[in-house]
């Protein structure tokens, strides 16, 4: 099958795209743009979304929508269920009323002196409120969404156009690259079995050939990542650093006082490493979660548990107290942001959002600037078509690169480049390089690009030094292998943090978690989406950090050594990928794979 | 002169199974809670007939498959991406609510309007099939009043099978009590046939099926005429979900036996 332009991936950032190509294509007043792969046709522009429907698999966001308030000037937050103007804006240092937390000296100390200033300090509910939100970070022009609704919102207004078709649950297996040229794509061979093999009522991936190829599918994104590994990455670029953020939506109890709008930023709790928010939807609704960030030491990162600790800090669930949980879902952030940028353009083939190093981590935003990576792109190629002019290298070099070069994209990402290398030496000297960062725009930083992420993982050994001793920390790793559990449960419960008094409202298991709030399931007929390429290389790995991370308890201690998959659990966060610490001699790749597959969330709130 | 039949399906959407639903009062009268932001699917009763009906088409040459959808437009449009891909079929849209209270008469009203208003309708050919069951309604008799209105009096419910004979007569096989089958011989159509879950598997994602069917389903959106029903005469003092217990137990190894043993002590505990 021929088609002029396929896209891979419905983001934030295939969105700006496709509102902006389809706006021309439909323009009445302009010549039409035709197309070559069926002549006498209008321009033919399809997207395929891995995910099971639109809007599923991603996070709410507060953003100050530069780029979507340009491409929507009369953006009314009224027209989007769920999203609302930011009217309140916090940050909170949050201390640990638990004594559980892996906190520095330094930072014990520091928080013994808050709490003996309590008196003269905003102190309340265990959290210090800074006096002010610091400019690189305030979101006070902009809008709280949930991704889910803008999403789904967009869409409607892509597809009400009728010139470009979605479609959702097609998973896109690889780019069709030769000769270092994409030729288009493959998308996922269908009626197979666990292992891929042809089964009842097989269908082999269909090759869709497409003059452009638009690669939008996200940080952990199948065809992204091939990308990659075949055409490598520019000289000194690398991904080297990444979070997993996980939410819960929660309906407020009814007599809450949180105003729409309202946006908390904190830190410093349930570790300090581990950022959260809190944000408020119309309606008594609210999302709030956290986000574990690769440069976590503990192997046993698990940001569920950590997540219910989370909700129920004092200055958090003064506010949660009541509330019921409606929806649920986790995903990876590239955190390298331009660090992690790869060639943003070649013959046939054009790299937007995320996936391309857009996001910007200084002023903790990402979906705006998407958005308008994909609108920079349509421009571009819409300039292309108008003038006759192929798609390009050169021609996407000079019509889309130059654009995002010259744009507040590439300003405000260069500004954020180094910002979070303090944290190489510590959560303290963390937040300063990140302050100075962004007050010195970009000119001063501490610290040093981190490592690869499985270099960054520690030993349990080490993390848990001077609080679990080595024999006990191996007794807990056999019992919870023999019972084919992960770690990180019986490692927190021995670490002082108490046991969640689940409620079945709010604090629910994991499981439920994903039957209540992310709805998650699975279409038959398609192949496991993860898997490891050594047996070996997982048996000999004594961290495990894939099964400890798994945001769904997809993967669990296998019965061989290697960890077991269950695709009916997985939510495609893709935090397995950058926790895998099986990386692979001279290269950047590691043991586990992750492939473009079905199912995951069925959530449209997140 | 052509010999296929002319299948009208008649199918719209509900909330993604596996959405928490919650009753609400609203200006229209009673509705689900934030309805219009739950994902939606195609009915699944509906869906079987609609896979059915592409089945049966596709083995009868001149056969064309019509599926008449009334709905709120933009969830139509957006549940038409993933039907789409599965079957050929053209779309006939009508704008507006697809909830649980709305009352069938009136739905069925405008879908058999829709229904005679179809270009090149020919009764000797038609077969309007549907969901015996709705997701969304649970009584499922819309399509009945839909066959009333047009006059059809040849109306099989619980259909799990079509088997097309000579001269466009046909048998089919209703479900009956005690897990049987009905067995009945019709002349020919018209016929409406309410579909259990039928034997089809749910077809493949298809994308050359998609941009097919897509080039005549954007346009049939885009002029989707507005359909306003409401509850008829019927006033709902109250409406609520059942009450629900959740447990959660990941087990994969458990018998057959075991399992309904524990499910019926879990029971006995209510």
């Amino acid at each position: 099958m021929s088609v002029d332009i396929a896209c891979v991936g419905f983001g934030p950032a295939t969105a700006g795209f496709l509102t902006t190509l389809s706006r021309r294509l439909s323009a009445s007043d302009l010549p039409p743009l035709e197309s070559a792969a069926a002549p006498g046709l209008p321009l033919q522009v399809v997207c395929y979304e891995r995910a099971d429907d639109l809007g599923f698999g991603v996070s709410g966001v507060v953003t100050r929508a530069r780029g979507l308030r340009a491409a929507f000037p009369d953006l009314d937050g009224a027209q989007i269920p769920m999203a609302a103007r930011v009217k309140d804006e916090r940050v909170l240092y949050l201390l640990d009323p638990l004594g559980a937390s892996r906190r520095s000296a330094s930072l014990r100390a520091a928080d013994r002196t808050i709490r003996a200033l309590r008196g003269v300090l905003p102190f309340a509910d265990e959290a210090l409120e800074l006096p002010f939100t610091p400019e690189f970070l305030h979101k006070q022009d902009g809008f709280v969404f949930s991704m889910g609704q803008l999403m789904q919102w967009m869409s409607a207004q892509v597809l009400a156009s009728g010139a470009v078709q979605l479609w959702p649950g097609t998973p896109v297996a690889r780019a069709l690259v030769e000769d270092g040229k994409v030729r288009g794509v493959r998308l996922v061979d269908q009626g197979v079995d666990r292992q891929g093999l042809p089964d009842a009522a097989f269908m082999p991936g269909m090759d869709v050939r497409a003059a452009l190829t638009v690669v939008g599918d996200g940080p952990v994104g199948a065809v992204g990542r091939q990308l990659d590994a075949e055409l490598g990455m520019p000289p000194g670029n690398a991904r080297r650093e990444w979070a997993v953020g996980m939410k819960f939506v929660v309906d407020l109890p009814e007599e809450t006082r949180l105003e729409p709008g309202t946006v908390l930023h904190t830190l410093g709790f349930p570790e300090p490493e581990i950022f959260g928010f809190l944000y408020v939807h119309p309606d008594h609704v609210a999302s709030v979660g956290i986000f574990v960030p690769s440069g976590f030491a503990s192997p046993a990162r698990t940001t569920y548990r950590y997540l219910q600790h989370y909700v129920q800090h004092p200055a958090i669930w003064r506010h949660l107290e009541g509330a019921r949980l409606r929806s649920w879902g986790a995903k990876s952030l590239l955190e390298s942001g331009r660090r992690g940028e790869p060639f943003l353009a070649g013959d046939g083939f054009a790299r937007i959002g995320e996936g391309s190093g857009s996001t910007n981590v200084l002023t903790s935003s990402g979906v705006d600037e998407a958005f308008t990576t994909g609108v920079q792109l349509a421009e571009g190629v819409i300039a292309l078509l108008e003038a006759g002019r192929p798609l390009t290298k050169e021609g996407l070099e000079e019509a889309y690169v130059a654009r995002r070069r010259a744009s507040w994209i590439e300003a405000e990402a260069r500004i954020a480049e180094k910002a979070r290398d303090g944290f190489q030496r510590g959560f303290v000297p963390g937040l300063v390089g990140m302050a100075l960062a962004g007050l010195t725009r970009g000119r001063v930083s501490l610290g040093h690009e981190p490592p690869h992420p499985a270099d960054a993982v520690g030993t349990l050994e080490d993390f848990y030094a001077g609080r679990i001793p080595a024999e006990e920390l191996a007794r807990l790793r056999a019992e919870c292998e023999a019972r084919g559990v992960p770690l990180h449960d019986a490692l927190m419960d021995r670490a002082g943090w108490p046991a969640v008094p689940l409620d079945g409202k709010l604090l629910v298991s994991q499981q439920d978690a994903l039957l209540m709030g992310g709805k998650v399931q699975a279409p038959p007929g398609y192949a496991d989406h993860v898997g490891f390429r050594s047996a070996e290389r997982c048996r000999a790995c004594g961290k495990r950090v894939c099964v400890e991370i798994c945001s769904a308890e997809a993967l669990r201690p296998g019965a061989d050594g290697v960890p077991s998959f269950d695709r009916e659990k997985c939510v495609h966060c893709g935090a397995c990928l950058w926790s895998c610490t099986g990386r692979l001699e001279g290269t950047d790749e590691v043991n586990l794979e992750l492939r473009a597959g079905t199912g995951g969330l069925h959530s449209a709130e997140n | 002169m052509s010999t296929g039949y002319q299948i009208v399906v008649l199918g719209s959407v509900v909330p993604d199974p596996l959405q928490t639903l919650e009753p609400a009062q609203t200006p229209q009268g009673p509705g689900l809670k934030n309805e219009l932001m739950l994902p939606h699917v195609l009915d699944p009763w509906a869906a079987h007939a609609l896979y059915e009906a592409a089945n049966l088409a596709a083995r009868t040459p001149g056969s064309k498959v019509t599926l008449l959808s009334l709905g709120p437009k933009a969830k139509l449009q957006q549940v038409m991406m993933a039907v789409g891909q599965r079957v050929p079929f053209e779309l006939v849209a009508l704008d507006g609510p697809a909830g649980g209270f709305t009352d069938p008469h009136e739905v069925a009203a405008r879908l058999a309007d829709a229904v005679k208003a179809l270009p090149g309708l020919d009764r000797s050919r038609l077969l309007l099939f549907g969901g015996w069951e709705s997701a969304s309604r649970g009584a499922g008799v819309t399509l009945q009043l839909v066959g009333e209105r047009l006059e059809i009096p040849d109306q099989f419910q619980g259909v799990d099978q079509l088997t097309p004979g000579p001269d466009g007569a046909f048998e089919v096989l209703e479900r009956v009590e005690g897990g049987r089958h009905q067995v009945s011989s019709c002349a020919g159509a018209p016929a409406v046939l309410g579909w259990a879950t039928g034997s089809l598997g749910e077809p493949k994602n298809n994308p050359q099926v998609g941009m097919a069917n897509m080039r005549a389903i954007m346009p049939a959106l885009q002029k989707a005429a507005p359909a306003p029903v409401g509850t008829g005469r019927v006033e709902y003092l109250s409406v609520a979900v059942p009450r629900t217990q959740r447990e959660t137990r990941i087990v994969k190894d458990m018998s057959p036996d075991d399992v309904a043993r524990e499910l019926v002590e879990w029971i006995a505990q209510d």
